[in-house]
């Protein structure tokens, strides 16, 4: 693959994975990087704090940009379960499929998914935006808390179960809700985040009014006998 | 036949030990309410304990130290197997993991001051590290729980550790949960909740499944933090061989066996009293899970549930474990329980040394509440003074057996310095019976 200009190459086949962690963790990592022979290789570019960006050539492994602050990342490739997993700030994009708990309890920055997502994408999010080009496998949104979910194909079983404030987006077919979770309303102001979310998330070729909006109907935010059937 | 059958002597009235009055209590509860009781705390039924054991101590055959002379170490080192920086502590009793949001941010401030004068730990708990107890701590050991609240890769690579939390000894297989009424604006912050909700934890972890998803997320944090900082893994005691075996085989330095008697802010009494096994029970599977790979003392171990005096500390080290550490022992030492409060509790329907509504928020003594004019009754320059009293009376006793028993190091303790009171407590540790030479399932009596 052809490299712009002043972009580092990390070869993992000839270095470790401590060594590319800690490289791209250090102050004055800034700037661009490529990881070469990532292959599924778990826990790569994980925990970084600088603004670097980082294309992972090939397949990640779990954890992919795990706990990410400030640096942008790139998959050219699938990632494994728990990509993106409490990303704080900057980005994640995956350009192939990704395993289950995708952006798990992200807190913030935005998770980009072209593919589809396994079971569980976006499980007790705190904040974060996740788009997914494709469909999301069972579970997701679980417990989600805060952020925006957005899927372009359908949701599995069980969608948005025990949400708190996470607002979902569904373009296709949701096979079933779960505990908790209602259709809401698509408001303007809804079409217009969604918009914008689309827009961050680079797609261009769907509208925001071709999707349903799915939140908390906040009935077990208080224990109520009354309700114990829901849980 | 007497001609007046109501002079006929009657027996005395008498309660069914099966529908005693607590019993009849609960159903009368569950009856007017529909649902299930919460409450703080630990298991209030007796158990098998170490009170069901005894020192042997020196004499012909052993060689005591001199009481107050010859030195007897408490130091203790945690997280020796992969940690560049392990955990070095001047006593082995430790301040479990209690959150902010259970526990008041003054209690939390005191449960620091106390444990750094000593120079041991405490631990956060659910929902974040607050910047008062970072600062106040000197050891300060990082809660890695399902729920992730607050969970942020720049507290944690303030942590001098990091606690995976699989489980606690109050509720092996449940998440927590933390009732509306504690849920202030601080709270709800840190935890990115609304306020004033009813909060509950998961109680699995998000984005792992099994020891071997497990090793795989220790690699991840280890790469975060460097490969600095000492993973413990703390469990609830259930089938605690099997559960050691695969912490240790998931890359732990350390782990955490929490038994039944550990309490919780809040959880369903059913829960409380019904699962999980007492810590006595615990201690020695664990030993031998450790034994049996080659890692006793490599891995430490640290024990907790129902540690209460010098003397439970030097029972669970003499059984194997490396450290202990206290929760509820910590927070009556904090002034929970105190008969001053008598007159509070009393308008609460408790009294004192019976309180357990840690779930409702409106603790007279300032500890487990977010109430703030109730918080403020709790001075943290005193409470830790009080922890710091609290942990160095519990160190001093543990030595006071040690010496008796002739050792010169509080880890030089060991089973053959125990015997069992009973047949229970015998079985379980597979210490010899009192007088005997014998446990049941040891072939000859």
């Amino acid at each position: 693959m052809s490299c712009a200009r002043n972009t580092r190459i990390f070869d993992l086949g000839a270095s470790t994975l401590r060594e590319l962690n800690s490289t791209l963790q250090q102050e004055g990592a800034e700037g661009a990087w490529e990881i070469h022979n990532p292959a599924g290789r778990h826990s790569l570019a994980v925990g970084l704090t600088q603004p670097v960006s980082v294309t992972i050539d090939g397949h990640a492994g779990y954890y992919a940009a795990g706990m990410n602050q400030r640096a942008n990342v790139v998959v050219n490739g699938n990632a494994g379960q728990g990509v993106a997993e409490n990303m704080m700030s900057g980005s994640v994009h995956v350009k192939g499929n990704a395993g289950s708990s995708a952006g798990a309890t992200a807190h913030g920055g935005l998770l980009v998914i072209d593919g589809d997502a396994g079971a569980r994408c976006g499980i007790s999010m705190k904040g974060v935006d996740i788009v997914v080009r494709g469909s999301v496998g069972h579970m997701s949104a679980f417990m989600a808390q805060s952020g925006n979910l957005v899927v372009c194909g359908d949701a599995g079983e069980a969608l948005g179960d025990s949400l708190y404030e996470t607002n979902i987006f569904v373009r296709g077919a949701v096979k079933s809700l779960g505990a908790d979770c209602e259709e809401k309303e698509m408001t303007p102001e809804d079409i217009q985040n969604l918009t914008k979310l689309l827009s961050k998330g680079g797609v261009i070729d769907i509208k925001a009014d071709e999707f349903r909006r799915y939140g908390s109907a906040r009935k077990l935010y208080h224990f109520r006998v009354d309700n114990a059937s829901a849980y | 036949m007497t001609e007046n059958h109501h002079d006929v002597t009657k027996t005395f009235p008498r309660y069914s030990a099966t529908f005693d009055e607590f019993t009849i209590s609960q159903i009368q509860r569950a009856a007017a309410t529909g649902i299930y009781d919460i409450r703080g705390g630990g298991t209030k039924r007796k158990l098998p304990h170490f009170d069901d054991l005894l020192f042997l101590g020196a004499s012909m055959s052993r060689y005591p130290l001199e009481g107050y002379r010859e030195r007897c170490g408490t130091e203790v080192v945690l997280g020796t197997r992969f940690a560049k920086k392990p955990i070095h502590l001047k006593t082995p009793v430790t301040i479990a993991g209690m959150s902010f949001g259970a526990l008041s941010a003054q209690a939390k401030e005191a449960l620091g001051r106390g444990a750094s004068a000593v120079g041991t730990s405490t631990t956060t708990g659910d929902g974040g590290m607050t910047p008062e107890e970072r600062g106040h701590s000197s050891t300060l050991v990082y809660q890695y729980l399902p729920s992730r609240y607050g969970m942020n890769p720049d507290d944690l690579r303030k942590a001098d550790a990091i606690e995976i939390v699989v489980g606690q000894g109050a509720k092996p297989g449940g998440g927590g949960m933390l009732l509306g009424q504690k849920i202030s604006a601080r709270v709800a912050k840190m935890r990115d909740l609304p306020e004033g909700i009813d909060q509950r934890s998961a109680c699995r972890h998000p984005d792992w499944t099994g020891p071997d998803d497990l090793e795989i997320k220790i690699e991840e944090i280890r790469e975060i933090t460097n490969w600095e900082k000492p993973i413990y893994v703390k469990v609830g005691a259930s089938r605690p061989y099997y559960d050691i075996s695969l912490a240790v085989k998931s890359g732990a330095d350390v782990v955490v066996l929490d038994g039944m008697q550990g309490g919780t802010a809040a959880t369903q009494e059913v829960f409380i009293e019904h699962v999980g096994l007492p810590i006595l029970a615990a201690i020695r599977p664990a030993v031998q899970a450790l034994q049996d790979l080659g890692m006793h003392r490599k891995v430490q171990l640290i024990v907790s549930g129902g540690i209460r005096t010098g003397a439970d500390v030097a029972k669970a080290l003499a059984l194997g474990a490396d450290a202990v550490a206290i929760g509820t022992a910590a927070l009556i030492a904090l002034g929970d329980q105190s008969p001053d409060l008598a007159a509070e509790y009393a308008k609460l329907g408790a009294k004192p040394g019976t309180y357990d509504d840690w779930q409702d928020g409106r603790d007279p003594a300032g500890i487990t509440t977010q109430d703030p004019e109730l918080a403020k009754r709790l001075d943290p320059i005193l409470g830790g003074r009080r922890i710091a009293n609290y942990l160095s009376v519990m160190t001093m006793e543990a030595q006071t057996i040690a010496r008796a028993c002739g050792k010169s190091h509080l880890h030089n303790l060991e089973p053959e310095d125990l015997v069992a009171l009973n047949m229970e407590a015998a079985a379980m540790t597979q210490l010899p019976l009192a007088g005997t030479n014998w446990y049941p399932g040891k072939a000859g009596f």
